[in-house]
């Protein structure tokens, strides 16, 4: 693999996952925050408030996935090596 | 792979070894087949079957055993595909709502609990099928071609009435929606799947006892909620399509 294109695909799977969790980690954040607050207003809706927590977190998570889905290209699968 | 080389010393190791992209490949005419995800898939498809038979063989009006446990995972499914497709139609996409739900959950879990790393290939290794995007990509295929099928078997061609529905101008959007729906289902559950086992296998290379175990048990968390994802994703995009926009909204 050429040196150059080897560096740049390394920087560049760092970049995608560690910018791709930057939005997510402030939407889970949030999320996590609203529900906490929905319990302690409304502790009878407990189980109802963590299903959909979890579920809408799952939603969140996917995008830093497809962020490591691209970087595990560039290391695993380069198309320019 | 080279990126991932790691001191000479661990490679002794037989548990501790990373492999991405390399497959043990079955020719068949033209094609190349990835050997270990149809192994592994059989043996998923055989639990499945197996599973079935022994909650069914005979089953009784007041269940006992193993017939409890399946009729209560029926159960779920069923209210699963009810609560995103809705009572009137959601009784025929259950069987399709369920196989998703099933086959996923259980090839991840079995992925991460059986241990895998003993059986030697001649090259790859066997894996959970969904870290493989072929199969995650085949199983999202089959989505966007059942939630096609759903509308176009519920409206005929008034389906394309969907794509204009609450304006106009939404139409290159609708269709654009239709490339991203296979697109990110197929990527979110391979890339959770393959995230997981890549983290178990760094830490393993790491620290090969104990440290890796709370990470495991978050991985089979993460793999059960990406099976109930996908399923009810599934089962949302064919709700979505069969909706009812035309005159005046039953209520529910």
């Amino acid at each position: 693999m050429n040196p150059t294109v080897a560096a740049a695909s390394v920087l560049a799977a760092a970049l995608a996952v560690g910018l791709g969790a930057i939005g997510p980690g402030i939407g889970q954040g949030n999320a996590a925050g609203s529900a906490v607050e929905g319990i302690a207003r409304q502790p009878e809706a407990e189980g109802k408030i963590r299903g959909t927590l979890l579920l809408s977190l799952a939603f969140m998570e996917a995008l830093t996935i497809y962020g490591l889905v691209v970087s595990l290209v560039l290391l695993f699968a380069n198309p320019f090596a | 792979m080279a990126l991932l080389n790691v001191p000479h010393l661990w490679h002794s190791l037989p548990l501790a070894e990373l492999e991405v992209g390399k497959q043990f490949y079955w020719h068949l005419g033209n094609f190349n087949l990835h050997g270990q995800v149809f192994l592994v898939s059989w043996f998923v498809i055989g639990l499945l079957l197996i599973a079935a038979v022994l909650g069914g063989r005979s089953a009784q009006m007041v269940p006992a055993g193993f017939q409890n446990f399946m009729e209560y995972a029926l159960e779920f499914i069923r209210d699963l595909a009810k609560n995103q497709i809705g009572e009137k139609d959601y009784r025929p996409w259950v069987p399709f709502v369920g196989t998703l739900f099933l086959f996923i959950f259980v090839s991840n879990w079995l992925g991460a609990l059986v241990p895998w790393k003993l059986v030697r290939l001649p090259a790859g290794e066997l894996a959970a099928p969904t870290s493989d995007i072929n199969t995650t990509i085949a199983l999202a295929l089959l989505t966007s071609l059942a939630y096609f099928y759903a509308g176009f078997s519920k409206k005929g061609l008034g389906y394309f009435g969907n794509y204009v529905q609450p304006v106009a101008f939404m139409l290159p959007f609708k269709i654009i929606e239709d490339f991203t729906k296979p697109l990110s289902l197929s990527f979110r559950l391979f890339g959770n799947i393959l995230a997981d086992e890549l983290v178990v296998g760094v830490l393993v290379l790491l620290v090969p006892l104990f440290i890796p175990l709370p990470v495991m048990a978050l991985g089979l968390f993460t793999s059960a909620i990406q099976a109930l994802i996908f399923a009810t994703l599934a089962a949302a995009y064919i709700g979505e399509a069969m909706e009812d926009h035309g005159e005046g909204h039953e209520e529910h």
